[in-house]
């Protein structure tokens, strides 16, 4: 079974982002990029199923502009066969995105979409869905486990209410949530290897697909900030205080 | 404009998220709502009685149940025609349905909304909520899940509206639910509760976490919560996590211990009202949005509060 890793270059998850003093969207100019978390922990989770012989060849994705193509080389170095990248300097929208990557499983024929459950840059989680939405596949959503057993695959998700396992019929697509798995570092020798697995360059127009956004950024600022507060010195003085907010009687 | 909002229930209760829900809808226009799901009667008689809705459509069938996207988004997609937009709290339901329905109607969701500035503008959070966008939709629908922390619940009594069944609804064969594994606590919970006590990875164990956090929050009627590092190095389940990816919070009163305070657990409650922080780094950023801290060793602070409250 072939298995698709779409993966997004974003933010560095340690660096705090910048509004811009435009107020035009976040400073990204050199600023330290890497692949998103979550599609970092779906690559981690494609290479085990195939050191489970489940999958048989792993095909990472990236959608963004050329630089991506060292998301996808880190990708490859984690263990990825080979990796597609289709070129688009400006932001594409998960619906934009999810158009592409139908186009994309019409050609390679996946038994498994793994995504990141949602990217830390525009918190959108939502290109998993629509992806599923539009192939009319099964979806298993904010994974903390993948079992895939014959033509099914068994998902245990993370729900506000605590976990739920649901059964899905493959193909599938499912996303992933921060427990699935930890996902590895790439060794040097590997690093130097995925230099040279192959890296196929695509356009949006190679599938036909328009990525004009549908939605406008009229303007991006910062949230309200918090005054930090007082420091008290004892716990008396914070029960004071607790009394003062009227939750201790 | 239209809405249609969807219904947030589990277990034949109508859950808060809805309440919420309805007052975005209600910024955007009328209100109607859809309950999907099997044996939702008692749920439907209730969202009739939500102030200010004006149709209930029940969809009720076996193949609904468990919030199955697969099954649902088919039934809101049929029902779009009548509507402008499409309404889900984001939760974890909600977050699972929309973009479906927004795919299926070829529209670009609006995730987390935080405010409805006008019919087709809207502001929502990015990059951890380190930013808020203001944007404004071309689609001629529109699909959004909003944060039920941002808007105020609509009175859950006073409405009476008309139920409306939904026919046709079918199993797409896709996907089953198999199993559950729900939490279930004495304690509030976390996206409703006025007061919440949450426990970060300085706690050390699980066992830490049972002894100290736990008997706090029942002191004070709270809520528990806790960091993602907590949630990963096992002391509580994920359905505690607050932040970024977890659940977003906004009580009256945060109570955060032994938790330094990444961006990404900020996200989740910086918009509490009051935040108190225990912590022993004096200079952990959970002190920069802290309205009270307390520096010290929370092995002896919090069983110190909890004895004196």
């Amino acid at each position: 079974m072939k298995v698709l890793v779409p993966v997004k270059r974003v933010i560095d998850y340690n660096v705090k982002p910048r509004v811009k003093s435009d107020g035009t969207g976040v400073d990204l100019a050199n600023v330290k990029m890497s692949m998103n978390p979550f599609d970092e922990i779906a690559v981690e989770e494609a290479i085990r199923l195939k050191e489970k012989g489940v999958a048989t060849e792993i095909v990472a994705i990236s959608i963004g502009p050329a630089k991506a193509q060292e998301t996808l080389r880190t990708a490859l170095a984690m263990g990825a066969d080979r990796a597609i990248l289709v070129t688009v300097e400006q932001d594409v929208e998960p619906l934009a995105v999810a158009k592409i990557l139908v186009k994309i499983a019409e050609e390679e024929q996946p038994g498994l979409f793994i995504l990141g459950k949602q990217a830390i840059d525009d918190d959108c989680n939502q290109t998993g869905q629509m992806l599923a939405a539009l192939l009319g596949w099964s979806q298993g959503t904010f994974a903390s486990k993948v079992e895939v057993d014959g033509a099914i695959a068994k998902v245990t998700r993370e729900v506000d209410g605590g976990l739920e396992t649901v059964e899905l019929k493959l193909p599938a697509v499912v996303t992933t949530d921060l427990r699935l798995n930890e996902p590895r570092y790439a060794s040097l020798p590997n690093i130097m290897k995925a230099k040279s697995k192959p890296l196929a360059q695509k356009t949006p127009q190679d599938y036909g697909v328009d990525v004009t956004p549908r939605l406008a950024t009229l303007s991006v600022r910062e949230p309200s900030k918090r005054e930090a507060g007082v420091k008290v010195a004892s716990v008396d003085e914070l029960i004071d205080k607790l009394r003062g907010l009227g939750v201790v009687g | 404009m239209k809405a249609l909002v969807l219904v947030e229930h589990e277990q034949g209760q109508l859950k808060d998220a809805t309440l919420s829900a309805v007052t975005a809808g209600s910024q955007l226009g009328t209100v109607d709502l859809l309950v999907a799901g099997a044996d939702v009667g008692a749920v439907s008689q209730a969202a009739a009685k939500i102030a200010g809705v004006g149709i209930v459509h029940v969809a009720d069938a076996p193949s609904l149940a468990h919030g199955i996207a697969e099954n649902i988004a088919p039934v809101v997609v049929g029902l779009m025609g009548g509507y402008d937009a499409f309404v889900a709290p984001a939760t974890t339901t909600g977050k699972n349905i929309a973009p479906r329905v927004a795919a299926l109607l070829d529209v670009m969701q609006v995730s987390d909304v935080l405010s409805v500035e006008s019919e087709d503008t809207f502001t929502r959070p990015i990059y951890a909520g380190n930013a808020i966008a203001t944007v404004k939709s071309a689609d001629a629908k529109k699909v959004m899940t909003v944060r039920t922390t941002s808007f105020e619940k609509a009175a859950a009594e006073g409405g009476s509206a008309t139920i409306s069944p939904v026919s046709g609804t079918s199993d797409s064969g896709l996907s089953k639910f198999l199993s559950a594994d729900i939490s279930t606590s004495e304690r509030p919970e976390l996206t409703s509760a006025k007061i919440i006590v949450s426990g970060g990875r300085a706690l050390q164990n699980g066992e830490n976490f049972r002894a100290l956090i736990e008997p706090l929050a029942d002191k004070l009627g709270a809520g528990v919560g806790a960091s993602r590092a907590a949630v990963d190095a096992g002391y509580v389940p994920n359905d505690f996590q607050v932040g970024q990816t977890g659940k977003i919070v906004a009580p009256e009163v945060y109570i955060a211990i032994g938790i330094s305070g990444a961006i990404q657990h900020l996200a989740g409650m910086k918009d509490s009202k009051t935040i108190i922080a225990i912590n022993k780094d004096e200079d952990a950023p959970i002190f920069q949005v802290a309205d009270f801290g307390l520096v010290g060793d929370l092995f002896k602070i919090v069983p110190e509060l909890t004895e004196k409250l």
